[in-house]
Parts: C-alpha cells; sequence; structure tokens
C-alpha cells in the first residue's frame, strides 16, 4: 500500500457531524480484564494454518527469477529449457524493458516441488544489459547521477506552515537546529510472504499472508480483469507483517496467473532474500530541525526539513510530531523525497512517525539543555489539548500529560544525570524520556454481525484479520460482555472475504474499528433477547439483564430464563449486522504516550545495554490488559532494535543488498531485552466510539527508539543523532566529545 | 559437521552459537555450503546418480514410527512439514539464524533447517505436535498462553521446543539463563519479556507438577 494511503486509511478519523449511539460505561466485567487469547491453543500446539502450512493435493509450487542488477535492460527471456525440464508446468515472463532495482521480477516457474522450480529458474536465460544505477540518497542527489525513473531523482512531497516563521524566529531568545538521521529498517517477517491460488471455474480463492484481504482481492480483480465477486481471499493466521502486506503482492498476482494456466493450486513461499529486497521497507530519513524559544522554555518556531529515501517509492512523511505534539504558533514544514534504484518502501509500523519522532524528541532534549531546562519540564510547558501544536480543534481526550506524570514515577525521572555525561566511570547510566502521538481513531463503516444459533453457540463475523493483536480474542470478549456469555462461548469468524467488510489490520484501527461493530451488533442481538425475554418472564423490557448466561429481571433476579433456553425457541437462527459508526465532528482523536529509557554506555566498547523502559499509553479504554501489554512489549523490542542493530545495507559498487538474511541484518534477540514495564492511563473517550477505545498497534513503537537515544545522550552527554547507534558510532562520538567539537 | 546442525549448548548465546561455526560470515557460508552441496545434483534434468538417489529412513516422530523415503538433499524440516504435513515447526530463515524451526533430536534441541533427513534415520524426534497429551496441553503451552508469550505465533512452535529442551536441562533456570537458553530463537513481534515470563512459570509448573 502506498504509505500515503495508508495514512489517510490511518487518519480514518474524518469528523463525520453525528453523535454516537450507546455511550459506553464505566467498567465492564471482562472488558479491559487481562484475558487469555481464545485461540491459544492453536498455536501452542502448531495447528493454526499459516499460508506456508496450506499443502493442497496436485499444487504446484512457484518461484520467480530476480534481476541481480540494480538497473539494467532486459533485452531477451529465453524460458524454452526451463519449460523442458521435467516436473515443471507453466513459466511466465514478467517483464522486458528496464529493470529498476535488485529483485525485480524478471520470469517466474511452476512445478511439482520446489526444487525443480529452483532448478528451471537457472535454465532461463537473461540477456542483461547494466545500466548505471544510484543505490544511496547522497549519489542520487549529486549532479549527473543516473535517473532512477523518467523525472528528477527529488521530489517534494509535502509542505505545511502556520504562522509566521520569521517572526517566530524574531521572536525566540535561543536559536538552534540540528540535524537526525535514520537508517532503511526491512520489515523481516516470521512469515514471508505467502500465497496459494486456486481456481474453480472463473472463481479464483487465494490464501494470503495478508494484513488486508479486501485489499489483495480489490488487488487482484483489478489485475486479472475479472470482478470482486469473482475472487475469495483468505487469511487464517499470518506471521506478522507490520506494513508490508497489506495489499497484492506482485507475486501474488503471478500465482493466480499461473494457477489459471494450469489448472492446479499453486503456492509461493518467498525466501528471506527475498523477503528483505522485495516487499518494502522503512525508508531512511534526514531531518533537519531548527527551533526558536524563550529562555522560559516557550515554543517560538519550529522549522522542519527532510529528506528521505523509500527507494524506487517515495519515502515517508515525517513531520506530523512536529506539527501536532507541542504548542508552537509557528510551524514551517518541508520534505523531500530521493529515489533510488533499490526496493520500494513500504507503511513500516507508525511510517514517518518513528523517524519523525526520533528527531523531533532528540531535538526537544537538545534543545532543553541548551536552555538548561529539565527535559520533561520543558515538554509540559509547551503541552497543548488542541491539535496543530494549539492552533487546531480540540482533542477528544488526550491524556499524554498523565503518562508524563505516570512514567517519571515509575522510572525514577530524578535520577537522571541533570546535565547530560554528568555520570562517573567506564560505565555511564542515564534516562531519557520521549512523547507519542498518533491516530489511532478507527474507521466508520466497519461491518460485524452477531449470529445467534437456536443450540444456543453464538458466532462474531467479520472479515476483518487478526495479525498478533488478538482481535478474535476482544471480538469474543465484546460479544460476550454485552451478551452476558463467556468469551469461550463465542466462535469468531474472520479473515475471509465473504464476511462483512472491515478495514486492513494497519494504522493502530483494527480495535477501534472492529469492536464497536461487534459491540452495535450485539447491542442488537441483546435488546432483541430482551424484548423476549420480558414477555416470558412478564417484566418490561428495560428491567431484563443479560449475565451468567441468563437473562433476569434485574429486580428479582431468581425471575429467569437461561440464554440456551431462551434462544431454542427462536424461529430460526438470528442475524444482527452491526457497524461502527461515526465520530462527532469538531474534535481530533488521536492516541498518546510516553517512554522513558534507562541505558547504560560502556565508552570503552561503545556498546549500548538498555536497562529499563517505562512505557505509558493513552488509548482511551484498552480492550484486554494480557494482549495489550505484548503489544506495547513488541513495540519497545521493535524501538530498541531499530536504535541499536537495523541498518538495510547497500553496496554501492554493485548496487546490491550485502545483509539480505537474519545473521546480518541484525535483530534484537531475548539477551537485549531491559525490564520494560508496560502502563496504561485509565482513560475512556467519551465519543470516539461506543466502547471509548483508541487503537495500540503503531503507538509503543513510535517514541522507543527516541526515547533509548536521548537516554544514551544524558548518560554520555553527546547525542549520537543518528539511528542504528551501533558501538562504532558510540565511539566516534565520544572521541568528538573529548576533541571538544 | 556435527556442531553446524546442533542447535547450541544451551548456555551459549545466539551469536556465540554462529562464532561457533567459525566466524559469523564463515558460520553462514559453511551452512550454505552444506546445503548447496547437493543442490546441484539434480540440476537440468540429470538423473541422480544412485547413490545420492532416493533412500528409505525409518525414524520416530512424536512417538509414531514414520518410514519416508527421502533425497540426500531434503532437510527434516522439508520431510516434516511437506511429507508429513507435520507444520508446525516453521521455515522462516532456512539456514540456521532464527529457530523457527526448531525440534527435539533425541532430545536435543536442532534446528531442523539444518538437518539432512537422511541422519534422522533412527532417531527420536519430538515436534510442537508431539507435545500435549490428547487435549492436555504440556505445561510450557500452557504457560505460553497464559502469559502471552507470542503475537502473531509464528515463532512460537520453536520458542517452546527450545523450552522444553532449556526446562529438560535446567528446571529452574534464573532470568539470564531463560534469556540465554532462547538466544537461538528471534522473534520478530517482540514477545521476548513476555516469553521469559512464559518459561518461567512453565518451570514453576514442571517443579509442581
Ligand atoms: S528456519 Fe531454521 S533456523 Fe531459521
Ligand atoms: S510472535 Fe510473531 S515472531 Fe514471535
Amino acid at each position: 500500500m502506498k504509505k500515503n494511503a495508508y495514512l489517510k486509511m490511518a487518519i480514518g478519523n474524518k469528523p463525520q457531524g453525528k453523535e454516537t449511539s450507546t455511550p459506553a460505561p464505566a467498567e465492564f466485567k471482562l472488558i479491559g480484564k487481562p484475558t487469555p487469547r481464545v485461540d491459544g491453543k492453536l498455536v501452542v500446539t502448531g495447528r493454526a494454518m499459516y499460508t506456508h502450512d496450506i499443502f493442497f493435493k496436485d499444487m504446484l509450487y512457484a518461484k520467480i527469477l530476480r534481476s541481480p542488477y540494480a538497473s539494467a535492460e532486459v533485452a531477451a527471456v529465453d524460458l524454452s529449457a526451463a519449460q523442458n525440464l521435467p516436473g515443471v508446468k507453466a513459466v511466465l515472463k514478467l517483464k522486458e524493458g528496464r529493470v529498476k532495482y535488485e529483485g525485480e521480477q524478471i520470469a517466474a516457474v511452476a512445478a511439482v516441488n520446489e526444487k525443480t522450480a529452483e532448478e528451471a529458474l537457472k535454465l532461463i536465460k537473461v540477456d542483461y544489459k547494466a545500466l548505471p544505477y544510484v543505490v544511496t540518497p547522497d549519489k542520487a542527489m549529486a549532479d549527473g547521477a543516473p535517473r532512477v525513473h523518467d523525472s528528477a531523482n527529488v521530489e517534494k512531497i509535502n509542505e505545511y506552515s502556520r504562522g509566521n516563521i520569521d517572526q517566530g524566529f524574531a521572536e525566540a531568545e535561543v536559536t538552534f537546529e540540528r540535524t537526525y538521521k535514520t537508517a532503511i529498517e526491512i520489515h523481516q517477517t516470521a512469515e514471508t510472504h505467502a500465497s496459494v491460488a486456486k481456481w474453480d471455474e472463473d472463481e479464483l480463492t487465494v490464501w494470503d499472508s495478508t494484513q488486508a484481504i479486501f485489499n489483495v482481492r480489490d488487488g487482484l480483480a483489478e489485475a486479472l480483469g475479472i470482478p470482486e465477486t469473482k475472487v475469495r481471499v483468505i487469511k487464517m493466521y499470518m506471521g506478522g507483517g507490520f506494513g508490508s502486506k497489506l495489499d497484492a503482492n506482485e507475486h501474488t498476482i503471478v500465482v493466480a496467473k499461473l494457477a489459471k494456466e494450469t489448472g492446479r493450486p499453486v503456492k509461493i513461499t518467498l525466501s528471506r532474500k527475498e523477503n528483505s529486497l522485495c516487499v518494502g521497507n522503512r525508508p531512511s530519513t534526514q531531518i533537519t530541525i531548527k527551533g526558536g524559544a524563550r529562555k522560559d522554555g516557550t515554543l517560538t518556531a519550529l522549522s522542519f526539513r527532510n529528506t528521505t529515501c523509500g527507494g524506487l517509492d517515495s519515502g515517508d512523511q515525517c513531520s506530523e510530531p512536529t506539527i501536532d505534539v507541542y504548542k508552537c504558533p509557528n510551524v514551517k514544514v518541508e520534505e523531500f523525497t530521493v529515489f533510488t534504484n533499490t526496493g520500494a518502501g513500504r507503511a513500516t509500523r507508525a511510517p514517518g512517525h518513528v523517524q519523525g519522532t526520533f528527531a523531533l524528541e532528540g531535538f526537544m532534549e537538545e534543545l532543553a539543555a541548551e536552555l538548561g531546562l529539565d527535559p520533561l519540564e520543558f515538554r509540559r510547558k509547551n503541552y497543548t489539548t488542541s491539535n496543530e501544536g494549539g492552533t487546531g480543534i480540540v482533542y477528544s481526550s488526550k491524556g499524554l500529560d498523565k503518562c508524563y506524570d505516570i512514567g517519571a514515577q515509575k522510572i525514577g525521572w530524578t535520577r537522571r544525570n541533570l546535565k547530560p555525561g554528568d555520570g562517573q566511570g567506564k560505565k555511564r547510566r542515564g534516562l531519557g524520556m520521549a512523547s507519542q502521538i498518533w491516530w489511532g481513531g478507527g474507521v466508520p463503516g466497519t461491518l460485524a454481525d452477531i449470529k445467534i444459533h437456536r443450540d444456543g453457540s453464538v458466532e462474531a463475523v467479520s472479515g476483518t484479520q487478526d495479525i498478533g493483536c488478538g482481535t478474535r480474542t476482544y471480538m469474543a470478549t465484546v460479544a460476550a460482555e454485552t451478551l452476558g456469555l463467556e468469551p469461550q462461548d463465542i466462535t469468531v469468524k474472520i479473515g475471509d472475504t465473504v464476511y462483512p467488510w472491515a478495514p486492513i489490520s494497519g494504522g493502530s484501527l483494527t480495535a477501534p474499528s472492529v469492536a464497536p461493530a461487534v459491540r452495535d451488533a450485539a447491542l442488537q442481538a441483546a435488546e432483541h433477547l430482551r424484548g423476549i425475554a420480558a414477555k416470558k418472564l412478564s417484566v418490561p423490557a428495560a428491567d431484563i439483564v443479560l449475565a451468567d448466561k441468563k437473562l433476569f429481571d434485574k429486580n428479582k433476579p431468581e425471575n429467569s430464563i437461561a440464554f440456551k433456553d431462551l434462544v431454542k425457541g427462536l424461529r430460526r437462527e438470528a442475524v444482527f449486522h452491526g457497524e461502527r459508526g461515526p465520530m462527532p465532528a469538531g474534535f481530533a482523536y488521536n492516541t498518546f504516550g510516553a517512554h522513558f529509557a534507562e541505558v547504560e554506555v560502556d565508552t570503552e566498547t561503545g556498546r549500548i545495554s538498555v536497562l529499563k523502559v517505562v512505557a505509558v499509553h493513552e488509548i482511551g479504554r484498552v480492550l484486554n490488559r494480557l494482549t495489550a501489554e505484548s503489544q506495547v512489549v513488541g513495540g519497545i523490542t521493535q524501538g530498541i532494535s531499530t536504535a541499536l542493530f537495523e541498518e538495510r545495507v547497500l553496496d554501492e559498487n554493485t548496487g546490491k543488498m550485502v545483509n539480505p538474511n537474519l545473521q546480518t541484518y541484525k535483530i534484537a534477540t531475548s539477551m537485549d531485552m531491559p525490564e520494560i514495564v508496560p502502563l496504561f492511563v485509565d482513560l475512556v473517550d467519551p465519543r470516539i466510539n461506543n466502547l471509548g477505545n483508541k487503537g495500540l498497534g503503531e503507538p509503543p513503537r513510535i517514541p522507543s527508539s527516541a526515547a533509548v537515544a536521548n537516554a544514551v545522550y544524558n548518560a554520555v552527554g553527546v547525542h549520537l543523532r543518528e539511528i542504528p547507534m551501533t558501538p562504532d558510532k558510540v565511539l566516534k562520538a565520544l572521541r568528538g566529545k573529548e576533541a571538544g567539537s | 559437521m556435527e556442531n553446524t546442525i546442533k542447535k547450541k549448548s544451551r548456555t551459549v548465546t545466539r551469536r556465540a552459537f554462529l562464532q561457533g561455526l567459525g566466524g559469523g560470515a564463515a558460520g553462514a557460508a559453511l551452512a550454505t555450503r552444506m546445503r548447496g552441496q547437493n543442490a546441484g545434483a539434480g540440476q537440468a534434468g540429470i538423473a541422480l546418480p544412485p547413490a545420492l538417489a532416493q533412500k528409505t529412513i525409518t525414524f520416530t516422530v512424536n512417538g509414531k514410527s514414520v518410514s519416508v523415503d527421502v533425497e540426500p538433499r531434503e532437510t527434516l524440516l522439508e520431510v516434516l512439514r511437506e511429507k508429513l504435513k507435520l507444520t508446525g515447526a516453521k521455515k522462516t530463515c532456512d539456514r540456521g539464524e532464527c529457530g523457527g524451526c526448531t525440534v527435539l533430536i533425541d532430545g536435543q534441541a536442532v534446528y531442523s533447517c539444518l538437518f539432512p533427513a537422511v541422519r534422522a534415520d533412527g532417531r527420536q524426534i519430538i515436534t510442537v505436535e508431539g507435545l500435549a497429551e490428547g487435549e492436555t496441553l504440556h505445561p510450557v503451552q500452557q504457560a505460553f498462553i497464559e502469559k502471552d508469550g507470542y503475537q502473531c505465533g509464528y515463532c512460537t512452535p520453536g520458542f517452546i521446543m527450545s523450552t522444553v529442551a532449556l526446562l529438560g536441562q535446567t528446571p529452574s533456570p534464573s532470568l539470564a539463563e531463560i534469556k540465554a537458553g532462547l538466544s537461538g530463537n528471534l522473534c520478530r513481534c517482540g514477545n521476548y519479556v513476555k516469553i521469559d515470563e512464559a518459561v518461567a512459570a512453565a518451570s514453576q509448573k514442571m517443579r509442581k507438577a
């Protein structure tokens, strides 16, 4: 998915001008409590079916031949020898003309097993004419650089301004400018991208490792020129997406074609190398922030300039945190993308916000030191309760101030070095923090059904996906809560485009979209059952309570009927269609949080150890404390991994990625983990939806790298301003500091 | 060669393990060579020489004896997943970097993606599918559910098998021992902290039982 389309989706909360129907109660019995996943047994026994695990009788295996060149002219592709290899059932040419990155599709093979398909790839003869290329932003911006596309290599992708930036700087008593850099990060999902395609007559069914079944359906229909009604997409379990699995992938379209041609099911599973090269990455950034402030810490101006690189595609817009988080009347933003001959960037868990927060929060930390202020007090001083830095509409709810209070207390904020680098000894400790903003309001119009069967069993159905966040479990919990049942009583059906529409699972919008839709359907079901029970028990429907698997008179609880007995009398199974309602206009709907990190830096080896992270988030109502904690833990882990290790490395001399595997592309292991304290502000958004909940997918990923970098600054007195903070960079920065630069 | 396929001794970290293969990059080269040796054998429709052709092997998997025909180039992981349809163990990196394919061979945790299937002949293999007794989950499996020791769950079979091996050798591991013991498994969702809690809880359950 194009990152801008993704962001539009994430913002999703376009005010609609109507109030939500049913206000949420302050306290629930099940919702908000820690509930183990309802489908846990399938996962821990290895029976959960991922796309990799699907094997059909007569299934063929596809492999794709990819360009080894960063830029080349494909003059000819000879498929004949591959076609003649025994066991090969189909060969497809996918490209002639110019290829623009290492990994671009050239041809595909379907064979009776993977090894035969691999051998067939070696028999395809491709006549390449290598062309000049650029793989780094610096080279791409240089005069006379080879063009990646037909247009220029640099393009403006965003601008914004409010107030008067010049006046803002004129009013400043201190002016300060710093540049921050982030590297390209690869999603490296545990399950590599995979699809299985199968045709029955003119109807295509695709099992896909995806975060967005409806996007895959629509993309396939478009690519194949068939109606959406003829495509069904199923996702049972999937091993991680983080933004890289949000639409119909090229390889999915390829297997659909191969399956059509051979009349047999065709499966593709990408290799780790292909996953490293071809299915997305988090664009790099170089962000310069210039700020002006009064001596008391009042911000008067912020100017933000980003040069981002997303390879063949546009990089990330990263200015949102700078526009929104702090009260500041004068802001100017300019963002540019640089194209290179490398795989296209894609949405990556909190696209733009991770990089933009690393820069903004590093800047705030350094400016606080310059002003001689406590960095947390400096942030509080510029706090705002309305968006666009205090110039826009008010937030429906904002608990960032509470995140600050709780986090500072839990980490022991007073223990920090009052002046960065004050510590003594070879190993220096420091504390740092960072603030977070994201959307996460959800998508009005999301659908879910509740189906009550006459034997007392209940289904909650929605065409959403569980990508590891526990969607099935909170759907069951919300339905059970509303109907007076237990989560185990609810059969959850998701991950199939035959079910009612739901948006992508990305942008932190699944929970605030799907849970309210389930709640809406379940409320209708409860009302219907209350009406029936009222007649049976001879009490007004308004007095009927659903709880403990019964319906009873709230004034005389023994006057009751079991849920099972009541629904036995239904004429047929009853279906209730729920919809996630609109959000009132005039408010901004956002999530907030703050991370506090403690680190130890070994000044002899340059090694950084993260000792502790306290994370406090405000996401309205928490639906399931247990799985919510996992979200936070995962976001912090990925943030630490990016802060310390992750970087796609390209060889300028060959145009190739040198670390397309999990051995040389380092990600954090259990050994790198600190103590993590995940906390939530107890708050229910009063108007966002019928549950008062917001999303949590991206928020914990956003401030985690920045908080660690700021803690390193507090420990050693020099901000690295660049992630990953590998030991060489730490040592270089320390030497620079000694030399007094 | 034995060292290249044994996962690691339980106190060795993932990176130390890779270094144990002869230094980071060299280790990978070795692994690749091992897999690559036979990869060309069936190339271009050339018939496999008899010595490299299919061989029938017999081993025990989850308590049941099985016989399968395997090619020398096939890994144990491929045989488990594709021939026996035991898809719990995952092909995540396919080169000994992540632990997603971990199974127990004669009680020892092994990366099955690096283990030539022919060498499974006569061995006892346990996969994640073989831990529960009927519908009663193994204490490690229970603990992973209770502590939410996963998100997407893709790495979970590997982590569970490594945990079973760890607790077999070290029934009451310290937090440092847990972290080291599981450092050969990667979790991209980043749930290590919760996994550590699950392992500690499992250890407690097993000692009580
Ligand atoms: S799949 Fe075997 S170690 Fe990664
Ligand atoms: S739970 Fe997703 S990789 Fe571990």
